[in-house]
């Protein structure tokens, strides 16, 4: 039993990093229809601008705002930072091909996520990087018996505050029914009065500012980051957002801790090495049930 | 009355015979003037041109979205190294056997799941392509060696009088399949099959409605892709005589995915201008070494602002291919 809920923790801990980044992939699917690859990438720059900063501005940081106060800066800073990477990402390799319609842009987006990496082998060099352990938490907790340790602890009321302020952003106010009215039909939503280009400068700030964010926090978790990391994880992400609906924003969340949750415990119960392969099995198998994902609705084709 | 049913134009070895018998006997002549390395380049060309050109059956002729191709280039490869190296099954025997063997596994793995549309099939390739990496990486029955691979693959020969042992043979092998290959999918194009495929890439509620089962036609289309891209590895397995997982990830997918997309969908000269792109660029800008790659995803960038409807679209239904790309239907107008 204790097992089970370690592991179940662990894996909502995993499935929130997965959740976070696949929130990024479902906003920009919602809105545009469009796979962003790079937004793999996003995480990986961020994870790398949080460990520039913990290391170079660490000394300097915690003595003016603590130890916590370091890490909080380096969120930030990687989350602003992609941001803006993202808005000048859109703007120079995604507007100018949106109007030849939907595959050319996807291959835009793999040439965009073959520079960024490039870029950061060429920045940070092509090998691992650790993030300095003495910054980061290891105290340990025992709750109720099972045993779970500090980080996973801010990690998680962090990742649930940022989904529940973002659910509350898209479910309960105007600007949020801007979004959805986007992502349900993008030409009526805009007759209708709705600035296209803000909802799309939101999905494009957001959505990698929370890939950064993410990115920090893996990080720290892991405490090595690759700059090849962000293919993997993205290739989770996409598919948690898939497994949760593409383009529903709520969907991609359940989606992501179900992913982690059911990956920890197939690493724990069926075989660490065949985990991923239970896990996109078990995609596969829902995408055969219910073929629009656990919370997607269905669409019916227009003739 | 075969003229009314194909609209397109005479095809372009009938218009311009001149140019493709001189490309054709570049092909023939250029192993001769260059050195090995140069004639290896050629080779991966045509590797990625025909997996371009499977996946193209896929992709381009049904509008089927898979970024899990490299899978069955996987089992391809595979195939060969086990029963070659297990058994000692000589290599060209072991042609069709792989390519049987791709088709077969895609017709096992995607009967269930045809009935998907749009991007739920691409993530359901995309996780098949994962799963069977992740399978050989775990060495199922020591079978296939773990994250080292089989290695020890034999040359490809005719008894003792013919050894395939140096790049200018594996040259002429790959590009005599390459060949072949175009000769059969450029009449499968006019046949009545490849008209069905086109038709439900255009709109697959109206073909259904027309009788055409769409559902075969697509899993036919898999089956097919599956097969060329088997073959394609078992040129790959022989050559390098060693196969591992790391040759099989998602990004060789997204290379292949890549190929018919900045070639131009459904066309057979926009996939070899798209598998000259991926395979001859990073060689062409090696002296830029770290750049290159950065120059690369530029390019990518740069040729579908400039040329999104790929480098050499195909004619025919021309007009109709621009629906395709506005997406499904739905919300893009």
């Amino acid at each position: 039993m204790q097992v089970i809920l370690e592991q179940i923790i662990n894996g909502l801990t995993i499935g929130s990093f997965y959740a976070l980044i696949a929130l990024g992939y479902t906003m920009v699917y919602g809105v545009l229809k469009l796979i962003n690859f790079a937004h793999g990438d996003f995480f990986t720059f961020g994870s790398y601008l949080g460990y520039t900063v913990l290391v170079f501005a660490a000394a300097f940081l915690t003595i003016h705002f603590g130890l916590w106060g370091a890490i909080l800066v380096a969120v930030i800073a990687a989350a602003i930072s992609i941001a803006l990477i993202g808005v000048v990402v859109e703007r120079l390799a995604y507007r100018p091909v949106y109007r030849a319609g939907r595959l050319p842009v996807v291959v835009s987006a793999l040439g965009t996520s073959i520079f960024l990496q490039n870029a950061i082998m060429m920045i940070w060099g092509p090998r691992f990087q650790a993030y300095p352990s003495e910054l980061i938490p290891n105290a340990k907790l025992m709750l109720g018996g099972i045993q779970v340790s500090l980080l996973q602890v801010i990690i998680l009321v962090m990742s649930f505050l940022l989904m529940g302020t973002l659910y509350f952003i898209v479910q309960k106010t105007t600007f949020g029914a801007a979004i959805r009215a986007t992502a349900h039909d993008r030409s009526t939503a805009s007759l209708m009065g709705i600035n296209i280009n803000k909802v799309i400068f939101f999905v494009f700030t957001l959505g990698p500012a929370l890939g950064a964010l993410t990115g920090v926090m893996v990080g720290m978790y892991y405490r090595q980051i690759s700059f090849t990391m962000g293919w993997n994880y993205g290739l989770k992400a996409f598919t948690a957002s898939v497994l949760g609906g593409i383009g529903n924003i709520p969907g991609a969340m359940v989606g992501g801790l179900i992913l982690g949750v059911l990956e920890m415990l197939g690493a724990a119960y069926i075989s660490a090495a065949w985990k991923d392969v239970f896990v996109f099995i078990i995609l596969i198998l829902v995408l055969i049930f219910r073929p629009t994902g656990i919370l997607g609705e269905k669409v019916a084709e227009k003739v | 009355m075969e003229q009314a049913l194909s609209p397109e134009k005479k095809s372009f070895l009938k218009s311009q015979p001149l140019v493709v018998s001189v490309f054709v006997a570049a092909f023939i002549v250029y192993p001769f003037l260059v050195s090995d390395y140069f004639i290896d380049i050629a080779f991966f060309f045509g590797i990625y041109a025909l997996l371009g050109l499977s996946l193209n059956i896929v992709l381009g002729e049904v509008g089927l979205f898979d970024l899990g191709h490299a899978g069955f280039y996987a089992i391809g490869a595979y195939t060969t190294a086990i029963l070659n190296t297990k058994f000692g099954i000589p290599i060209l025997v072991l042609i069709p056997i792989s390519a049987l063997a791709a088709a077969l596994f895609a017709y096992i793995v995607f009967s269930p799941v045809i009935h998907l549309q749009g991007d739920y099939l691409l993530i359901v390739t995309l996780g098949m392509g994962e799963i069977i990496r992740q399978a050989l990486i775990n060495n199922p029955f020591d079978l296939t060696g773990g994250p080292n691979g089989v290695f020890g693959i034999d040359f490809p020969k005719i008894g003792e009088y013919f050894v395939c042992d140096s790049s200018i043979e594996y040259y002429f092998l790959i590009w005599a399949i390459v060949g072949l290959s175009i000769v059969g999918l450029k009449s499968l194009q006019n046949s009545r099959i490849g008209r069905a495929w086109n038709y439900i890439r255009e709109d697959e509620v109206a073909a259904n409605a027309n009788g055409i089962d769409s559902r075969s036609y697509k899993l036919l289309a898999f089956v097919l892709g599956a097969g060329l891209a088997g073959i394609a590895g078992n040129v790959y397995a022989c050559k390098l005589m060693v196969v591992s997982p790391e040759s099989f990830t998602f990004w060789e997918s997204c290379l292949m995915f890549c190929i018919v997309l900045i070639g131009g969908m459904g066309s057979i000269p926009g996939v070899l201008i798209g598998a000259a792109f991926i395979s001859l660029f990073p060689e062409i800008f090696r002296p830029f070494a770290m750049y290159r790659m950065l120059i690369f995803g530029s390019a990518m960038i740069l040729m579908m602002m400039f040329r999104p409807g790929g480098a050499w679209p195909r004619k025919r239904g021309a007009v109709a291919f621009r629906s395709l790309l506005e997406g499904t239907g739905r919300t893009d107008a």
